[in-house]
């Protein structure tokens, strides 16, 4: 027989499907630096989730059409690997994975100082090895800790944490089965040191007063994330 | 006020100091914080705040020295690789004077060349030439590859470290300051030449890397460590991680320094690339 000892602020509350505490984050991992052949790279392991970015430039352009002659631009894919899912998921882009690539990019976007780097281009790779909710965060969180490794200069590392509403209660960082179950799902990416919000969603259903709640208790669990995706750089280079 | 110290390790978005604080490379100000905008070490010159990064691509800059391999031939210019986000181009008239020649017939696609940075428009155009001492094709050798950032290091305070290397491997040595670095010498030499190098590069922000490199050669070329009496120990070793914030920092000194190393290394220049220098200027 197994028993789950909860530490923490949960009294009172419900306790969720896998023990967690309403505020609690699941078991967060980073390692920076580990492609050898990219420029920059980031391994993370959030939960069940288990994601890899790289990240190569800022290089030349060779689509013209996407070249500015002011600034650097992004490009992101994010893809889902066909066994990252209990069910295999058919390879190659789908509706979801262009969304995500697309508002990783935009997520990323404010804090990269891309005037540096005109007619260049950034490409970033977030392969989703394993899923269990979240991959979107998960992949910012790690983007961003591939970004600053690759030595681009930016004006804050982006973090990206989802809050949502699960038995009528709001928690934070949802998994498969509460996201799948519960009411609505809430991704919020901020820079943190300026608190600015560069990416949010709200899925399914909330009141003002709820959605409120999801966002401060997304910016809580960014402002965890963000020591951790620190922590990841310094240890990179032995500290 | 300040929040850290000379050298520590910061990564982008950490606050470095408040007010009566300059910004320096690698930092931004936001209101009246001066915030770092890389991964680096944090070099504080007379309230001047600088973050030397730790890993960074080339960005060419007027009068830099460069290794570039030629991929493309256009109809009077050559298209140069230089390790950057940005391709070189070498116009024909750089290498021809007025006269009209086959591209082929003088470099080739594949081919390494040793140039100067003429000029960088506002789009980054890169202008490159082959006119000045020492600047020319490479025969043979082997290439290799390390961040930009990390020149100064490999080359040492007045050269040392990349003498030291130079002496006991007797490779021929050119260093790009866009990171990339030609060996010539025996093969076995040249290997054991791109080790150490390559070990410069991943401990550069470490202390102590003067001795490590000496012990490192010594061990691989199976010489003795009699020799490392000709450096004094100590004190050289805290005045050359001072020598390499200081060029880092300095917009100035880096110029000089290639300058320095690059006329130095014109002396140890291979014949060949000495004679096709001449045959470059045809003007002469």
């Amino acid at each position: 027989m197994i028993t789950i000892i909860t530490l923490g602020t949960n009294i009172g509350a419900k306790s969720r499907e896998d023990g967690r505490a309403f505020d609690e984050l699941r078991n967060l991992k980073i390692e920076a630096g580990v492609l050898e052949r990219a420029d920059g790279s980031a391994y993370l392991e959030f939960g069940g989730n288990k994601v890899l970015v790289a990240v190569y430039g800022p290089k030349e352009s060779f689509i013209r059409r996407f070249q500015r002659p002011d600034r650097a631009y992004i490009r992101c894919r994010y893809n889902m690997a066909p066994f990252s899912v209990d069910d295999r998921k058919r390879p190659g882009p789908d509706r979801r994975s262009i969304e995500i690539s697309k508002i990783t990019a935009e997520a990323l976007q404010p804090a990269v100082i891309l005037e540096k780097y005109p007619r260049s281009v950034i490409e970033i790779f977030i392969e989703v090895l394993e899923a269990e909710g979240g991959t979107r965060c998960a992949g910012i969180t790690a983007a961003s800790v591939a970004l600053a490794d690759a030595g681009i200069p930016m004006k804050d590392m982006v973090v990206a944490c989802a809050a949502g509403k699960v038995d009528g209660q709001v928690v934070l960082d949802l998994s498969e089965v509460e996201d799948k179950d519960g009411q609505a799902d809430v991704p919020v990416a901020i820079l943190p040191r300026s608190g600015e919000v560069t990416l949010l969603q709200s899925d399914g259903n909330l009141t003002t007063a709820e959605f409120e709640k999801a966002l401060d208790l997304a910016i809580k669990g960014c402002n965890q994330i963000s020591e951790v995706q620190k922590e990841a750089l310094k240890k990179r280079y032995g500290e | 006020m300040i929040f850290v110290n000379d050298k520590d390790l910061v990564v982008p978005g950490e606050i470095l100091a408040e007010e009566d604080f300059h910004p320096g490379r690698g930092t931004f100000k936001e209101e009246n914080k001066i915030c770092s905008s890389v991964v680096g070490l944090v070099a504080i010159r007379n309230k001047k705040i600088s973050v030397i990064p730790l890993q960074s691509k080339y960005i060419p800059k007027r009068g830099d020295v460069v290794i570039g391999e030629i991929n493309d031939i256009r109809f009077s210019m050559w298209g140069l690789d230089i390790n950057s986000p940005y391709s070189g181009l070498l116009p024909a008239s750089e290498v021809f004077g007025k006269e009209k020649r086959e591209l082929e017939k003088v470099f080739k696609v594949g081919d390494v060349l040793f140039l100067r940075v003429i000029d960088v428009d506002e789009v980054k155009k890169v202008k490159l030439g082959l006119k000045g001492r020492g600047l020319g094709k490479f025969r043979g050798g082997i290439l290799i590859y390390i961040t930009p950032t990390k020149v100064p290091r490999l080359i040492g305070k007045k050269g040392s470290m990349i003498n030291m290397i130079k002496d006991k491997t007797h490779c021929d040595i050119v260093v790009g300051q866009n990171g990339v670095v030609w060996v010539k010498g025996q093969t076995e030499m040249e290997r054991i030449a791109e080790k150490v190098i390559k070990m410069i590069q991943n401990q550069a922000h470490t202390s102590g890397l003067t001795d490590r490199v000496r012990e490192m050669l010594a061990e691989l070329t199976g010489e003795e460590i009699e020799e490392s009496k000709e450096i004094p120990e100590d004190l050289d070793e805290a005045e050359e991680l001072e020598g390499e914030t200081d060029e880092n920092n300095n917009d100035q000194s880096p110029d000089e320094k290639e300058e320095d190393s690059s006329v130095e290394e014109d002396k140890n220049l291979p014949q060949e690339i000495i004679e096709s220098k001449l045959n470059f200027n045809l003007k002469r």
